[in-house]
């Protein structure tokens, strides 16, 4: 079957520094992936790609197997709507709730009223009380919600929300999940989370994409990728998200510097000597040319 | 060392802290967890007198015996610094950009300790070494730092004068998941090593549990469960500490997988909270006694409370 939203060969480049470098991602009719990886290592980048804010330098975009059109982005755009971390960016101070969620469908030139089945379908019930309102009088969780109703009043075929949850507070942040999964199983609505949390991948997702400096360097199902992780590069955010070994040394790598060979090989504890020129590709889920034998056990890393 | 003893911050009319007490010893860490509003960084920022003069603070914070909210300004300014500090979050915000690093951990220690501008400087490379910055970079700005590294040099600066407490407030929070799990594991060996006395508040139980020791779980301005860390995620007593708990998964439990739970609803504002158990609104559980009568923490445990009327109930049974 088609994928609903499909990178090839993405690549994004902003003056030096190669923020996207060669991606393959898709995403499936009614599947969440969540796409994980530290700050700086491109998943932002690639998300902004796939709503069209960023043109790549090379690679390509396709929407239900038809490539992303840049003069036709106003109508791709309806199909796939972006969600942004902080809600309370994202709205207008000035705007009711309801000419917020209005905006999108008016600019579209839909017609009907969809800003109430959106907001009850975001969870704001009843949507009556909640029209005239403005954000400041709503909480986080609430904006967020408006926010969510104004992507669904478009009545999109995809959703890619980056970090939905991260501003939010740690009760809502359930109800918010729940809200988005509820989305896939109702409607059958596609959704890429971009996130640092596993736990969220955990919570929600049904695949896994692991970004390390500009590359999906393991994708797989939620379970082989948390429970059986093969890169070490997942290995190890696992293991710094249970606190269970040290966490790798170092910050952030820069990417105007890839190093040669596996991108990963400065910082990873298992390297031989070949992973400074083998450039690994992903291959069967994993861009790591060690099998898990020769992996060193996290638990002697520290 | 610390004993906080029903400790109220309110602007004007509104309690942001509601009878808060605990005690904290050397080389203890203590976790205070919450959502934002809380009240949790109030609390926390009143212990040293750091809010600003609208808050009006009763109570008793005993350091050592002494009550620092009745302190003069002069005994005060002492304890600062040199018995306890502060880590803020946002170290982008808490350092000055203008000024080097280095000289900013300088500043307190010639300000606090009789020492000349060589050893100051000595004591800030050995410092910058502690905390893993390389000693070298004592003459740049907040800026020329990643965020990581901003976070260790406010670390390096609370250990300036050598205190026996440090305050944590969201150490971690606008950091990733690798440089959090540094900066934690560096917290947690200075404690081990100096048997400094730790606060740590977070709005994440899963760092807080990596951490310390005890942990308070704050809800509304009070503190409704407490505990040994560890005990309180796996077996909470209040309804909240669950709710909170299960907010963060735990990767490889099947329970969680495709299951993400929240609460219901908001929570209170601290302006219109009535009689009875500020959680009652969101809690699943509640019933009418929750709404009317008088929370107290109540014992639920070797060493734990909780303040909820089934751990009263469960007592009964």
């Amino acid at each position: 079957m088609t994928p609903v939203l499909e990178a090839r060969g993405l690549e994004i480049a902003y003056g030096r520094a190669r923020a996207v470098d060669g991606v393959d991602l898709e995403v499936r009719q009614g599947e969440i992936v969540a796409l994980v990886g530290e700050s700086g290592c491109g998943k932002s980048s690639l998300a902004r790609a796939l709503v069209g804010l960023v043109k790549p330098t090379r690679g390509e975009i396709r929407h239900q197997g038809a490539p992303l059109d840049y003069r036709r982005l106003k109508e791709y755009r309806r199909h796939v709507q972006l969600i942004l971390q902080d809600p309370g960016g994202a709205l207008n101070p000035r705007q009711t709730v309801q000419a917020a969620v209005a905006e999108g469908p008016r600019l579209h030139g839909l017609k009907g009223d969809r800003v109430t089945s959106a907001l009850a379908r975001a969870g704001l019930r009843p949507p009556e009380d909640y029209l005239r309102r403005y954000p400041h009088e709503l909480s986080g969780g609430q904006q967020q919600r408006v926010v969510i109703a104004g992507a669904l009043a478009l009545e999109p075929s995809v959703i890619v929300a980056d970090e939905p949850v991260a501003s939010l507070d740690a009760s809502v942040r359930g109800e918010i999940l729940k809200l988005i999964l509820g989305l896939r199983d109702e409607l059958g609505m596609s959704a890429l989370v971009v996130t640092h949390d596993l736990g969220l991948a955990w919570n929600i997702a049904d695949r896994v994409a692991v970004m390390y400096l500009g590359r999906i360097v393991e994708t797989g199902t939620v379970e082989e990728v948390l429970i059986r992780p093969r890169h070490p590069y997942t290995r190890a955010m696992l293991a710094a998200a249970s606190g269970t070994a040290t966490p790798l040394q170092g910050e952030p790598p820069d990417p105007a510097r890839i190093p040669p060979g596996c991108r990963f090989h400065p910082r990873c504890a298992s390297r031989t000597d070949e992973c400074a020129s083998i450039d690994p590709p992903v291959l069967a889920g994993v861009a790591c040319h060690l099998t898990p034998l020769h992996l060193t056990p996290l638990k002697e890393i520290s | 060392m610390l004993e906080v003893r029903d400790l109220n911050v309110s602007y004007g009319p509104a309690q942001a802290v509601r009878g808060v007490s605990f005690e904290l010893d050397r080389g203890q860490t203590l976790g205070i967890a919450g959502e934002s509003g809380c009240g949790k960084s109030t609390m926390a920022l009143s212990l040293l007198r750091l809010l600003p003069d609208t808050a009006r603070v009763a109570g008793r914070v005993l350091f050592e015996g002494e009550d620092l909210l009745t302190a003069r300004w002069a005994r005060l300014r002492a304890v600062r610094w040199n018995a306890a500090s502060v880590v803020f979050q946002g170290a982008m915000s808490a350092l000055n950009p203008v000024r080097t690093v280095g000289d900013q951990i300088c500043e307190p220690i010639l300000l606090h300790e009789r020492v000349n501008a060589k050893a100051a400087r000595r004591r800030t490379a050995e410092l910058l070494d502690a905390v893993g910055v390389p000693a070298r970079r004592a003459g740049d700005y907040p800026h020329e730092f990643s965020g990581g590294q901003r976070q260790r040099i406010m670390i390096a600066m609370a250990l300036a004068c050598r205190p026996d407490l440090i305050i944590a407030d969201e150490p971690t929070t606008a950091l990733d998941v690798m440089v959090q799990a540094q900066i934690l594991r560096l917290l947690g060996d200075l404690v081990r090593e100096s048997g400094i006395g730790v606060i740590m508040i977070s709005h994440d139980l899963a760092v807080l549990a990596q951490m310390c020791e005890r942990l308070a779980v704050m809800y509304a301005g009070r503190i409704v469960e407490t505990g040994p860390a560890r005990e309180l995620i796996d077996d909470p007593r209040h309804p909240y500490t669950r709710a909170l708990a299960r907010a963060f998964p735990t990767i490889g439990d099947p329970a969680s997988r495709l299951a993400p739970e929240g609460l219901p609803g908001d929570p209170p504002r601290i302006a219109d909270l009535g009689d009875g158990c500020a959680f009652a609104p969101r809690c699943v559980s509640a019933e009418a006694a929750c709404r009317t009568r008088t929370m107290e923490l109540w014992p639920s445990g070797q060493g734990r409370a909780a303040a909820c009327v089934r751990v009263l109930e469960g007592e009964a049974s």
